[in-house]
């Protein structure tokens, strides 16, 4: 598909919450394929047990359309919907030039304390992942963001010394992309 | 100049496999030349392999100077070796050792890069254009530009080898 024809496709912003369960994802597409719509970027992910995902989908006439096309399985597997036309495209990804990581013992406030310093020192944060390790009584927090360093590197570098004495480890590596 | 039209994925003459180059003609050189035009007209790109554009020969050209430069104009150590531009010829991996992951985009697969995992060092056995044979040990970017532009000839895209950044977080935190 051309570029000016992929620009005129109106994208639903799909996000569906629930118990995890065999068959979701299956039963979600196969409604959505029947009903006439097409998937665009979308992403899976299994958060404390919770099954979540965001799906972009296009050729549904309207939100409630959309809603009406998925209800059999929302109401299959118990799930919670919600549907957004936020005016999403594709091809509109960033490519990361930094990844940060961010360990140490769990406490209350370590994102943002950590995020809130490297946003102010040109952090656009484009894809962010943590989880709790470690045991019940000694739990370790695990940050991973990749990023783009708007204002550069170094500027960045500068901002983790003042993280340095807050109680958790903060490591910074440059991401190059190979074009072949 | 001459710049070739590459091909771009779904395009199925991207998954054929190359034959090796035969004929060390005055044709091999002027098409090997218009394949460095071609990769040096193209943004940011590194590495290019025949059957990029439609030429179903086992020929890559690879030079990570760029990427060398800007890592010397932001004063950080560029994790390759660097020698320069190769023309290989009928490319084959000798050897291989250590794994790395990092991100790779092709001028085959536009709007798109993901992680992949290679192989940090190789030697590279494969003719010049003067028929010379050599063995190159490149490292780092370098290695995993030839590997990419080799996967080209035999019909492998990146894609075929990506890795989620997800499975690497959790492989980081737990092994």
């Amino acid at each position: 598909m051309e570029k000016n024809q992929q620009s005129k496709i109106v994208w639903h912003l799909l996000t569906l919450v629930g118990e995890d369960r065999p068959g979701i994802v299956a039963g979600v597409t196969t409604l959505l394929y029947k009903g006439g719509c097409n998937l665009g970027e979308t992403s899976m992910l299994r958060l404390g047990g919770l099954f979540t995902i965001m799906m972009m989908v296009s050729g549904a006439e309207s939100d409630k359309a959309l809603q009406t096309v998925i209800s059999p399985a929302v109401k299959k597997f118990k799930l919670r919907a919600h549907v957004d036309k936020a005016g999403a495209r594709l091809h509109a990804h960033k490519i990361p030039n930094v990844q940060i990581t961010i360990y140490g013992a769990d406490r209350a406030g370590i994102v943002a304390d950590t995020v809130a310093t490297l946003s102010d020192s040109g952090l656009d944060i484009l894809d962010l992942n943590s989880d709790v390790a470690g045991s019940a009584e000694k739990p370790v927090y695990v940050l991973m963001i990749d990023g783009d360093a708007t204002q550069g590197l170094e500027r960045l570098e500068a901002s983790l010394a003042s993280l340095e004495n807050k109680g958790f480890e903060i490591s910074l590596t440059p991401l190059e992309t190979m074009v072949g | 100049m001459t710049v070739l039209d590459i091909l771009t994925y779904p395009d199925e003459r991207l998954k054929q496999v190359s034959l090796p180059v035969v004929s060390f003609d005055k044709k091999l050189k002027d098409f090997i030349s218009a394949l460095e035009q071609t990769m040096d007209a193209g943004p940011g790109g590194v590495g290019i392999a025949a059957p990029q554009v439609n030429k179903l020969l086992k020929i890559i050209i690879v030079d990570v100077s760029p990427m060398a430069n800007t890592a010397k104009k932001r004063k950080r150590r560029f994790k390759s070796s660097n020698h320069g531009r190769l023309i290989l010829i009928n490319p084959e991996i000798v050897s291989v050792s250590g794994a790395e992951v990092a991100r790779e985009g092709c001028s085959s697969v536009p709007d798109y890069t993901a992680n992949v995992e290679r192989p940090k060092l190789i030697t590279v056995r494969a003719m010049t254009a003067h028929q010379e044979v050599k063995n190159i040990e490149c490292e780092g970017f370098e290695a995993r530009a030839v590997l990419h532009e080799i996967d080209h000839l035999d019909g492998k895209l990146f894609l075929d080898r990506i890795i989620s950044t997800r499975e690497l977080f959790r492989r980081k935190v737990y092994s």
